[in-house]
This record gives C-alpha cells, sequence and structure tokens, in this order.
C-alpha cells in the first residue's frame, strides 16, 4: 500500500516547515529509520526519518519550498507495489521526523506525526491575545505564508474569514500598498517606500518569530529598567586563576566572563525567587526551577536555547552547556524542546564593544539581563584617589506585572554582590 | 409624532425587524392588515407543520405498528380535528407576536397600510377609518402568496393554493399536485399519509429541484414505495375545471388526463406589492441595493417581497441586518448561505452548495457520506432510512456543502450551517465529539468517510 509521508508538526509554534534537502532521489530504497529529508522550521533544521520500508516513488515538494503542517512531501511504495492511480487517497502513515539524535527527547513529535487524522491548526496565540480567525482562514494563511496578526477581520465578531485572508494576500503581491484590511494601530506596519535598488527580502521564519513575539513584548508587557555598574576587576581575576589549568592543558575547560555572569543570575535568581516567574492572565507562575535561555546570535538573526535546572548545575556544567548550545545553534542542529521552558534571559553584548543597553523581555518570562563590555576607566579609589579600575553595566528589565522596583532592586543587589564577591557563587 | 420606523407587513421579515428596532431604542409601529406573524405562522411553516406532525404519526401507528410491538383495532383519525390543532397553533403563536410587541413597545396597528410618501404611510382600518402616520423610514415586508398557474385560477375549491389545501373542509378522494418544490412535496407526504390519492407531477427531472440531486432521488424512491405517484420532466399542456373537480392534460414519458377532486398548485410565489407607491420591480419583486433600500430613499424591503429564497429564517435575518444597517452601524449582509428544509417523511435538509453546482462552478471537492443504516441510533429509533453527505474543498478541506435526508435531518442541519459560517473543516468537524447515540454521529461519520477515517463503514 502507497504511502504518503507529510510535513510532521515539530514545534509548539511551528505552522510550517521549508523542505531543505531531500537526501534520497526517486527511486532509491528507503530503510526504516533511514534520514531521508532535512526540514527547517522556526526554530531549527532537523532530519526527517522514514517509518517504513520501501521506495521513494514521488517528491511533491522541492527543496526551499515552504509547506504547511501535513502538506504531501512524498510517497513511498513497497517492492514491486504499483503505483498509485491519479488522485487515489492514500493513507498517511507514520512518515516521522525526528530532531538528530535527539529522538527520545521529543516523544511528542513522533506521536503527533504518526496520527492519522491531523489535529485542526490551532489558533494563533499571541501571549494571550487570541487572534480571532476562521479554520479555513489559518489553513489558507498558512498555506500563502499570510502574517494573521496583521489582518483586521472583517468576519462575525471580527473574525478573520477566507475574504480576509485573500484580500491581504492581494494586496501584499501587488506591492507595498497597505493591506485593504487595515491592520490594528498598534500593530500596523508603516512600510518603508522602495526605490531603485532597494531589495526586499522575504521574512524567513526565525525573523518573523522575532518580529512577532518582540512585537508583542514590548508593545504588550509594560517594561521598566534598572541599570548598574559593577566592579569586574574580582571577576576577571578569578576567571584567571580558574582558566590557568587550560593554560596547561588543551583538554581543561577554558572558562568566558559569560559563564560567571550566568552562574551568578542563576544563583540570585535562587536567591530572590520572586523574579523567576511569569505573568499569566489572571496568575503569576512561579517557576521552580530556574531555566536560563541564552540569547545565541546566529547567521540569520537570534535564538534562545534554554539551559534546564540550571539551579542544579555547577559552573563548569554551565560552561559546557553554553558552548554546546552556541555550536549546534549555529549548526542549526538545536531540537525544538530545547527551546521551551525559558525563565530568563540573559543577553551579553561584551564581546562586540558594547557600554550598556537595555534589552526587551522575552516572554512570557518576566525580565531579561542585559550584560555589556568590561571597560578599563578611572574610578575613585578607597583613599578618594583616581585609580584605574575595571567596570561593567549590567541592565535589567523587568515585567512590571511580575516583579516591583524594590524586587528587581533587590535582585541585582544580590548579582552584584556575587559578581564582585564571585567567590561566593560557587558556594 | 413621527416614528423611527414604521414596519409594513408583519410576518418574520416584519415583526423581527420591528422588534429589533425597538430594542435599539427606536420608535417603531408595525402594520399588519391580516394577523401578526405573517404567512409563516398563519399559512405556511407553522401550521404545515403540525399538520405534518398528524400525518407522521398515523403513518407511523398504520405501517411500523406492529414492528414495534403495537396493535390496535379501528384507528381513525378525525379530519376537522386534525386542521383544527393546525390552526390552534397559528392562533397561539400569532397571540404570540403581540405579547412580543407588547413587551417590546412596538405600536401593533391593524389595517391596510398605503405608501404616501418617502415618510407617510396611511393605514386603512377594517371599519374604514383613515390614519396617516408619519416615519423617518418605512420598511417593506408585505410577502408573496401563491402563484396561479396560467389558465386555471384558483377557486377556493378544486384549484387552491397552499394556504386553502391546509383548511380543506373535507379530505379529497384524488388530488393532483403541480410543483415539487418543498410545498408541494409536503402537501403530497400529508395528503398520501390520509389516504389520498396523490399524483405529483414536476416539470424537472427531479423533485425538489434545488436539492441535491441524491437526496431527491432517495426521497422520490420512498414517495414511490409509500404509493405516491411521481411524474417528473412532465409538464402540464393543458387543464380544466370541470366544476365538481379538475381533469389535467400532462406530457412527460407519455401523455395522459389526470382526474383529480382538487387540484394543488404549488409553483412558487408572487409578490404581494405594497399599495400607493410605484416602487421599482425585477420580475415582480422589490429592487433593493446594498442597505436594502428600495428605489425610493428612505423606504426599505426585506423577505419574500425582494425575491428568492422564499424562507421564513431568510427574511428574519435580512430585516435584522437592514435594521442593524439603520440603526445600529453596521454594514448590511446580503443572503449567502442559508439552510433549506423540507418536511415530508423521511426529512431533507441541505445548506451551501450542491454537488451538481460545485461542479458547475468548477471547484475541485471531495465527497464524504454516511447511511442511516449503519447508525446505531437510527436503528434502535427504527428510522434508518437516508443519509448524509457532506462535501469539502477539495484544497483546505472546509465544509461547502451539506446534504441530509432522514428522519431528524431538519434538526440536523444546524450544525452545518455552524460549520459553514465559521469556515470550518473537516479536521474541525473531526475533532468534535458527537453524543452518542445519536443521528448526528452521521454528520461525524460522513466528514470522516471523505478523508478514509469512517469507523462504521467502508471508507
Amino acid at each position: 500500500m502507497p504511502i504518503l509521508i507529510e510535513m510532521p508538526k515539530l514545534s509548539d509554534t511551528m505552522t510550517e516547515g521549508t523542505l531543505v534537502s531531500w537526501l534520497k532521489k526517486i527511486g532509491d530504497e528507503v530503510e526504516t529509520g533511514e534520514v531521508i529529508a532535512e526540514i527547517e522550521t522556526d526554530k531549527a533544521t532537523m532530519s526527517m526519518e522514514s517509518f517504513d520500508d520501501g521506495i521513494l516513488h514521488a517528491i511533491y515538494v522541492h527543496p526551499g519550498e515552504k509547506v504547511p503542517l501535513g502538506a504531501r512531501l512524498a510517497i513511498l511504495l513497497e517492492e514491486g507495489e504499483e503505483p498509485p492511480a491519479e488522485g487515489a487517497v492514500i493513507e498517511s502513515s507514520g512518515s516521522a521526523v525526528v530532531p538528530d539524535e535527539e529522538a527520545a527527547a521529543a516523544p511528542e513529535v513522533a506521536s503527533s506525526a504518526s496520527s492519522t487524522a491531523p489535529a485542526p491548526l490551532p489558533a494563533p496565540a499571541v501571549d494571550g491575545a487570541r487572534v480571532k480567525t476562521s479554520p479555513l482562514a489559518r489553513r489558507i494563511a498558512a498555506d500563502k505564508g499570510v502574517n494573521l496578526s496583521q489582518i483586521t477581520g472583517t468576519g462575525p465578531g471580527g473574525r478573520i474569514v477566507k475574504k480576509d485572508v485573500l484580500n491581504a494576500q492581494r494586496s501584499a503581491r501587488s506591492g507595498g500598498a497597505a493591506p485593504v484590511a487595515a491592520a490594528p494601530t498598534n500593530l500596523a506596519v508603516i512600510r518603508p517606500t522602495m526605490g531603485k535598488g532597494d531589495e526586499r527580502v522575504p521574512l524567513t521564519g526565525m525573523r518573523s518569530i522575532i518580529a512577532e513575539r518582540l512585537l508583542i513584548s514590548k508593545t504588550q508587557i509594560p517594561h521598566f529598567y534598572l541599570n548598574i555598574e559593577v566592579d569586574a576587576g574580582p571577576l576577571m581575576a578569578f576567571r584567571k586563576q580558574a582558566n590557568q589549568a587550560a593554560e596547561k592543558n588543551d583538554k581543561a575547560n577554558k572558562y568566558t566572563v559569560n559563564d560567571f555572569i550566568l552562574k551568578a543570575v542563576i544563583n540570585s535568581a535562587v536567591a530572590v525567587p520572586d523574579v523567576n516567574a511569569s505573568f499569566d492572565g489572571d496568575a503569576v507562575v512561579r517557576f521552580a526551577s530556574v531555566n536560563p535561555s541564552v540569547a545565541i546570535a546566529v547567521e540569520d538573526g537570534l535564538v534562545t536555547p534554554v539551559i534546564r535546572d540550571a539551579q542544579d548545575k555547577s559552573l563548569l556544567d554551565i560552561s559546557l552547556a553554553v558552548k554546546d548550545l552556541a555550536a549546534r545553534a549555529r549548526s542549526k542542529k538545536l531540537s525544538p524542546n530545547e527551546f521551551v521552558g525559558g525563565t530568563l534571559t540573559v543577553s551579553n553584548l561584551g564581546a562586540y564593544g558594547i557600554d550598556s543597553f537595555d534589552a526587551i523581555i522575552n516572554p512570557p518570562q518576566a525580565f531579561i539581563v542585559a550584560v555589556s563590555s568590561i571597560r578599563k576607566v578611572p574610578v575613585v579609589g578607597a583613599n578618594d584617589q583616581i585609580v584605574p579600575g575595571l567596570r561593567m553595566c549590567i541592565g535589567m528589565s523587568c515585567d512590571h506585572r511580575v516583579i516591583d522596583g524594590a524586587v528587581g532592586a533587590q535582585y541585582l543587589a544580590e548579582l552584584r554582590r556575587l559578581i564582585e564577591k564571585p567567590a561566593l557563587m560557587l558556594l | 409624532m413621527a416614528y423611527d420606523l414604521i414596519v409594513i407587513g408583519g410576518g418574520p421579515a416584519g415583526y423581527v425587524g420591528a422588534i429589533r428596532a425597538a430594542q435599539l431604542g427606536k420608535k417603531v409601529a408595525c402594520v399588519e392588515m391580516d394577523r401578526a406573524g405573517g404567512t409563516c405562522l398563519n399559512w405556511g411553516c407553522l401550521p404545515t407543520k403540525s399538520l405534518l406532525k398528524n400525518a407522521e404519526l398515523y403513518h407511523l401507528l398504520r405501517h411500523k405498528a406492529d414492528t414495534f410491538g403495537l396493535s390496535f383495532d379501528n384507528l381513525n383519525y378525525d379530519w376537522s380535528k386534525v386542521i383544527g390543532r393546525s390552526r390552534q397553533v397559528s392562533d397561539r403563536l400569532a397571540g404570540g407576536i403581540e405579547f412580543l410587541f407588547r413587551k417590546a413597545n412596538v405600536d401593533y396597528i391593524k389595517g391596510e397600510a398605503s405608501l404616501v410618501a418617502s415618510n407617510k404611510v396611511s393605514v386603512t382600518a377594517a371599519d374604514g377609518t383613515i390614519e396617516e402616520h408619519e416615519a423617518d423610514n418605512i420598511l417593506v415586508s408585505t410577502g408573496c402568496v401563491s402563484r396561479p398557474f396560467p389558465n386555471l385560477p384558483f377557486n377556493g375549491k378544486t384549484v387552491i393554493g397552499s394556504k386553502e389545501a391546509m383548511v380543506l373542509p373535507e379530505q379529497p378522494k384524488e388530488m393532483v399536485i403541480i410543483g415539487a418544490g418543498a410545498i408541494g412535496i409536503e402537501f403530497a407526504y400529508f395528503f398520501n399519509a390520509f389516504g389520498t390519492k396523490v399524483t405529483v407531477v414536476e416539470m424537472m427531472p427531479n423533485i425538489l429541484p434545488v436539492e441535491d440531486e441524491e437526496v431527491s432521488q432517495v426521497l422520490q424512491q420512498s414517495f414511490v414505495k409509500d404509493g405516491i405517484r411521481v411524474l417528473t420532466n412532465t409538464k402540464v399542456t393543458g387543464s380544466e375545471d370541470t366544476g365538481s373537480g379538475v381533469e389535467i392534460t400532462v406530457e412527460g414519458e407519455s401523455s395522459e388526463v389526470l382526474k383529480a377532486d382538487v387540484a394543488l398548485i404549488a409553483i412558487g410565489v408572487q409578490a404581494v406589492l405594497p399599495k400607493g407607491m410605484d416602487l421599482e420591480t425585477d420580475r415582480g419583486y422589490l429592487v433593493t441595493d446594498d442597505q436594502y433600500q428600495t428605489s425610493t430613499s428612505g423606504i426599505y424591503a426585506v423577505g419574500d417581497i425582494i425575491g428568492p429564497p422564499w424562507l421564513a429564517h431568510v427574511a428574519s435575518w435580512e430585516a435584522i441586518q437592514c435594521v442593524d444597517g439603520l440603526f445600529a452601524e453596521h454594514s448590511p449582509q446580503k443572503v449567502d448561505v442559508f439552510p433549506g428544509c423540507t418536511y415530508c417523511q423521511p426529512q431533507v435538509a441541505s445548506v451551501g452548495l450542491t454537488e451538481k453546482a460545485a461542479k458547475e462552478q468548477g471547484i475541485a471537492y471531495r465527497v464524504g457520506r454516511f447511511p442511516f443504516q449503519a447508525s446505531g441510533k437510527a436503528l434502535a429509533v427504527g428510522e434508518s432510512a437516508g443519509f448524509v453527505k457532506l462535501l469539502f474543498g477539495e484544497e483546505y478541506g472546509e465544509v461547502i456543502g451539506a446534504h441530509i435526508i432522514g428522519s431528524e435531518a431538519t434538526e440536523m442541519i444546524a450544525e452545518l450551517g455552524l460549520a459553514i459560517t465559521l469556515e470550518a473543516t473537516k479536521d474541525d468537524l473531526e475533532a468534535t465529539i458527537h453524543a452518542h447515540p445519536t443521528l448526528s454521529e452521521a454528520v461525524h461519520e460522513a466528514a470522516a468517510q471523505a478523508y478514509g477515517h469512517a469507523i462504521h463503514i467502508p471508507n
């Protein structure tokens, strides 16, 4: 019996996937568990394994094409089997995709991919503010790559219906003009005027997620900002000692400044647990574990993978975890479950020579720590004389619905204490 | 003092429009020359449903009692009581509308309205007195009456329309029904159930020509089995009123003369245009714009008077669209998707496109079917005739049409109307748990069947 291979759902936010490459050609034999294609989601590139033995009979989606969940990708035939008639109904069977070497870590992926009756596309939810759309409108939007949050619905109760999506798509195609159904004022895109030589680059999955989530964050979360300047001298001295081993032995771990900052951030969150929380509409969720999201710049954007249960991890564990995440983020080998469950974020632009900055909260978290470069500056010494010193600015952006000023200040005081007396963070 | 709105006609368009406007805080009057409730309550939908219930019950006892283990001697009926119950239902409902008017502070004016100007209506009461009323807006919802057959005018006795058919003092022995739309079909079922020899004549290839062909064919088989003579693809070429009956010459596969006590003309309806002013019409119906405004500014029209589909539920919906457009900053919509129901047994109900229409419009679609024969509930209640047929758009799987024939088809269609309004897809129907055991499970299974997931029938 012919087996249909469909685009599986690989992450909570995934509505479509891009077929990066086929590793098998039409006519090739495929064995169960063999990798047959690579799929790019909004978060990562993953390998697609076959759940069946067979011969790759037909390919419907070509490299670089983006298709919605459930779209047919290919058909497998059994040995000696006749090809199906045109238009015949083909059972979808457990064509499954698992992230590289992460099969065990993502059981829900396999189960959703093996279902023959795909669940309805979930309504796009943007942190509590549900976009009202019809199921058909969602399907068409996913298929045509239309962003539903930019459309005003004309259906009952302002629901986005088929007509609205088609109108939005038409106006987007006709180039530059604002959509016929104007976007809600707080989400309106003021479109640039294009001239000669200007280039219009369609959003990648990652960039639209960044655009969507950060717009929501900056417009819906009441941010406030706290800034401190800490003495980085003790930390640099401490790091030098810690890295002495690495100077002699290539295999020993080399600690970065960021490793210490992360450790301090984690320990401070344990000390001031009120910040390790999230706003949930009619409640505040307080998290039992501290799971920092680490902002990592990648080729075409930024990803924020999570270090889970970091409160139980040693400085070495954290240092190794960050190195591993960064390497795999840059080669797009992170699995979707590595992006969920973060309770706070650290963004470190120190390596870029940034003196000080404020970051946008990564929802649904309640705060983000912005770490800048360590500068050598004249400081007022113990006896009021000016001496050279090392200083670093640290910013904290807080969701005021969860964190009040005094709580944020308490957190930063603890952070300062640990950074300025780094031995304490090992206790 | 001027009204914000005067509604002419108190049927399902008029009374609903009047009450809606009153809810919006407007000063409203509704003028009715007969009884509140219009054709629907008094001479259409509701009294006929009452008659059909009698017919259904009698048919059940006569033909299926034994199946249920019931037996009795001398099963009889009293024709005047059959008709009487139907009239009581109408009386009660008409009284109900007057009560609703009082509760909503709508002035109910009895009499015949005539348009004097775009802001003035005169009303002639039964006693001949004439009053004039002013209004900023006028809503015409005067409805329709049965369309007469050419060369065979209504005489109230042997050549009748639906209104007379529901109060015939004596049951005819033989009846010819011209026209196999919903009205013709319902009366055919009713009279046949009580033993009148019924012949239905239809010009089109199928009875209920607006329904999906599969449905029409299954209904026709059921009618023929019940003893109704059905002549489709048949034209009436001559007709004579013989005084004591009628002789209708028809031409189909062969030509013949049908003799009967009564001919029921059910070939459609014609508009009852408002008196006084000439408003623009098209094929006899008032022409309206997107706001339901007629050719005269300030005068609006909704319901049967503006043309097909001549359904009470569409008329009420149009009235709300129009009134909300006038008083509630709403942009009125025109009717697009609406359910159609026929209340014979088995019942027929549909919403959206027929398979033929989908083909004609070049829409790629997929069909799912589920027969009630495979439904546990249908077998348990002894009503296993019919099926559910659903049409889905091929590309996205949205519901584009639903066709049900079966004992409770008309109660089941609402789910699919909602599905179309909400632009639901097959996934939504499949993801919705349908109670067991119900006939509605057939909707779930028909959706599943379209995609090879049905459990209780081969896919």
